[in-house]
């Protein structure tokens, strides 16, 4: 790449380091990789080291050194996906490209890549090609498509169906997306009004908005639960240079789409509730932090933050208040759910590797830039509008006394009706499986709160959706009785985590991989009683991971063990003692049909 | 103005200033926790979580952690030790380790924490990781087999304008070290020794040197890595 390109995409952002996850994402949309000389001459022009860049840009999946195709295909790999047809559809996409995944065509013109869930588990299989998202493939669409784009079609005349429902069809979005809004509450209801919520809090003090958001009792919609007001209310009172609001839209707990949803339909309630909070903290930027796998949606939201300012909802003296300039920008991320975690997120949106911090401090105190920073969920900030608008009292007329208002839920797996079910906290899940139109004695198991949350038995399905029972970021996957627990969903949620672990704790590193070879083992039916305990026991040095990614990096093993036990216990081999795991006649077979030798003991 | 804080470690109550690390003031009370990514005097990271103890009775680093008042730590206990060793016994299950052959033998402090805490042979599987050995430098020799991605020489080592000579590189089990060939080139010898003294293990050697000193003058060939701060309170320990 030239060095006015990259001068041109560094002077964008002002030769800011801090900005280097912007750069990189540059450099790769427009040239397809990040190569040795482009990281050279960013090196010389940030007067940063190379390995300082090379740390961000291994990190991030969707960078890359070497390039990855002029179209490149991510196909979805998790388990929801594999259960409605992955595999056919990514052999399909093999045979017409002519390379296996992790490889590019020899012409440079296809490459064919796994990702970790991008955010569309009601409509599996998917794939984003080039930043448009394909929904509900099939092996002829897969063939159908590798042969449209070799006889040279653009992305959008690849589309063989009319675009999704609401806003996925607007022009700038173009999606051939749905939301599968199946059950609308507070959040998701028509009723929604444009200002009304930031007039109200401007009509209060900052203070008194943390009061009332403190009085609905809102907990964190992201999965960890913490209470908005009392965050909020810290933040507010650590002293700082600048606040700063974040809003995560970084959702990559598999099986959860929920914030994919309000992205879409509601996009001016999170900027609302970012601007109100904002207000309450005292900030003046705001940053909405989005995965980069909703990069579809760029457009679409730049357009509604530049409404916004047109409107006086955010800029300079918003309302004419002239105490209070706040304006938002957004951050994508570039494939990390750790990411998700908001040290990490912060740590990123700066630039960096997205390795969680320790704590103390936490972000309320030193935050983005190291200063104050309230980091809240989609779903958060737009209940917050709610909030506002109705009342604290209100809101907690909704839900039950511990768990207040509304939660939205990404239901997935198998149901007749996956989607989106705006719900108030307390429903069991045997009311969502009613809801959502299972067979439930068709029902093996719900994973409850994704991969790091648990994986549940029918015994437990009358247990209720709180914060007190079985609390959720808003993910249920309905697993069926045919199928395997243990290798399509243990297995491959465990695969999920080493992927996506950021290596820079031991445990998480080095045992995650360890126990995922005895699951293995097991699955195989090379596995005894011993390695039963040895999951149970070892799992435990998990709880010195710093993150919660790290803490629950092994909850799919764990989880299954507790709850179906009966499934691992059948697996193994009763009557043998010890068993490696090892096959000499498989270790030399190689080894034996190079040399013509047959093997024996 | 320093403010003295009054904590309890191990029933033991101890003294410590306002901002200091838990494991530090361990230490100044003469308590050993282990630990092997920390670096006296400088901004801590918790990386290899070998110090986690349980400070009212939760887990945490004590080399993150800073101290406050009344605070209740536990650093010895079955669950404890349990924890402790496992974490040393993946680090060696995790890379190729072979200390007979080492250069660092005697005076590593992954080596010395083993066998302080008695460990013959991991739990855990060998992994046999392939990893190379890199010899591009003109001072050092970085043996990627033998790193326990501690972060040390990430951390205590920059150029003279504080740009990074060493770094991360990718994530999760595939996470090794990386050098700037272009800033490694510039090293002089002191900052190249530096290198190889904050490594705690023999990860990063001097170029052209093998074994310098005679077993039984290493490091911790007659005391046990720790002695210094337990030796004072807790001989039996060992």
């Amino acid at each position: 790449m030239n060095n006015t390109k990259i001068e041109s995409i560094v002077g964008r952002y002002n030769g800011d380091a801090t900005r280097l996850m912007d750069i990189l994402i540059d450099i790769q949309d427009e040239m397809g990789c990040i190569p040795d000389d482009s990281i050279q001459q960013l090196s010389r022009i940030l007067d940063i080291s190379k390995v300082d860049i090379e740390q961000t840009l291994t990190f991030y999946h969707f960078l890359s050194k070497t390039p990855r195709g002029k179209f490149t295909i991510y196909l979805n790999n998790s388990a929801v996906a594999n259960m409605f047809g992955r595999k056919e559809v990514a052999q399909a996409f093999e045979d017409a490209a002519g390379c296996k995944f992790g490889e590019v065509t020899s012409d440079g013109l296809i490459g064919l890549f796994n990702t970790s869930c991008i955010g569309m588990n009601d409509q599996e299989p998917a794939a984003i090609i080039n930043n448009a998202v394909f929904t509900r493939l099939t092996p002829f669409r897969a063939k159908e498509i590798i042969r449209d784009l070799r006889k040279g079609k653009s992305i959008p005349e690849l589309f063989v169906a009319g675009y999704g429902d609401g806003n996925n069809s607007s022009d700038l979005i173009h999606a051939v997306v749905n939301n599968h809004i199946m059950k609308k509450g507070a959040v998701l209801a028509e009723n929604y009004e444009l200002g009304i919520s930031t007039h109200r809090a401007m009509e209060m003090s900052p203070e008194a908005v943390i009061e009332e958001v403190k009085k609905s009792n809102i907990r964190g919609r992201g999965g960890a639960g913490f209470p908005t007001g009392l965050k909020w209310e810290f933040c507010r009172k650590s002293p700082g240079e600048k606040h700063f609001v974040f809003c995560n839209a970084d959702e990559g707990e598999p099986g959860t789409f929920k914030d994919r949803v309000i992205l879409t339909e509601k996009p001016d309630m999170i900027f609302e509730g970012m601007t109100i909070g904002a207000y309450a903290i005292g900030a003046e930027e705001g940053i909405l932090y989005l995965r980069y796998e909703y990069k579809y949606l760029q457009d679409f939201l730049e357009k509604h933050l530049e409404d916004l300012r047109q409107k006086n909802l955010l800029g300079k003296n918003i309302l004419g208040n002239p105490d209070f300039n706040f304006d938002i920008r957004i951050q994508f991320g570039a494939g990390a759910y750790v990411c998700g975690e908001e040290s990490a997120l912060l740590e990123s949106a700066e630039g960096k590797r997205g390795e969680p911090r320790d704590r103390p401090p936490f972000p309320v105190e030193k935050g983005y830039l190291q200063q104050p920073t309230i980091v809240n969920n989609v779903e958060t900030f737009c209940s917050v509008v709610k909030v506002i608008q109705n009342g604290g009292d209100w809101y907690r007329t909704l839900g039950t006394k511990e768990s207040s208002g509304t939660k939205l839920l990404s239901v997935s797996g198998d149901c007749r009706f996956p989607g989106v079910y705006e719900v108030e906290w307390g429903f069991s899940v045997n009311d969502i499986l009613d809801m959502v139109g299972t067979d439930k004695d068709q029902v093996q198991a719900v994973q409850v709160g994704g991969p790091s949350g648990s994986c549940i038995a029918p015994n437990e399905f009358s247990r209720i959706l709180c914060f007190t029972d079985l609390a959720t970021g808003g993910s249920l996957i309905i697993i069926g009785k045919h199928r395997n627990l243990l290798r399509d969903i243990a297995l491959n949620f465990t695969d999920f985590f080493i992927e996506e672990s950021c290596g820079s704790c031991t445990p998480c590193r080095a045992l995650t991989p360890i126990l995922r070879n005895k699951l293995v083992k097991i699955i195989e039916g090379k596995g005894v009683m011993s390695d039963l305990r040895d999951l149970e026991n070892w799992s435990k040095i998990m709880k010195t991971n710093r993150c919660g990614l790290g803490q629950t990096a092994v909850n799919p093993i764990l989880s299954s063990l507790k709850n179906f036990r009966d499934l691992y216990t059948s697996k193994i081999q009763q009557d043998v003692a010890y068993d490696q795991g090892f096959r000499m006649d498989e270790a030399v077979a190689e080894a034996c049909q190079a040399t013509y030798r047959g093997f024996n003991y | 103005m320093n403010q003295i804080i009054k904590i309890e470690i191990d029933g033991q109550v101890c003294m410590g200033q306002k901002g200091q690390y838990l494991v530090d003031v361990a230490r100044e009370n003469g308590i050993y926790i282990p630990t092997l990514c920390n670096i006296i005097g400088m901004k801590p990271r918790g990386a290899c979580r070998l110090c986690t103890v349980r400070v009212n009775g939760k887990l945490m680093t004590s080399c993150t952690t800073p101290i406050s008042n009344g605070m209740q730590v536990e650093t010895k206990s079955e669950e404890l030790d349990n924890l402790r060793n496992g974490i040393i016994e993946l680090m060696f299950a995790e890379g190729n380790h072979f200390c007979p052959a080492c250069e660092k033998s005697g005076n590593c402090e992954l080596q010395a924490l083993a066998y302080r805490f008695r460990i013959s042979v991991p739990r855990f599987p060998f992994q046999f990781p392939q990893r190379d050995i890199e010899a591009g430098h003109p001072l050092l020799i970085k043996d990627h087999n033998r790193c326990i991605l501690c972060k040390r020489c990430i951390r205590a080592i920059k150029d003279e304008s504080g740009k990074s000579i060493f770094a991360f590189t990718k994530r999760g089990p595939k996470v090794g070290i990386s050098i700037d060939t272009t800033l490694s080139a510039k090293m002089d010898k002191t900052l190249a020794q530096k290198a190889v003294e904050i490594c705690p293990v023999g990860a990063i050697l001097p170029r052209a040197q093998a074994f310098r000193s005679p077993i039984g003058t290493r490091k911790y060939d007659k005391t046990p890595i720790g002695e210094e701060e337990s030796s004072k309170k807790d001989p039996v320990a060992l």
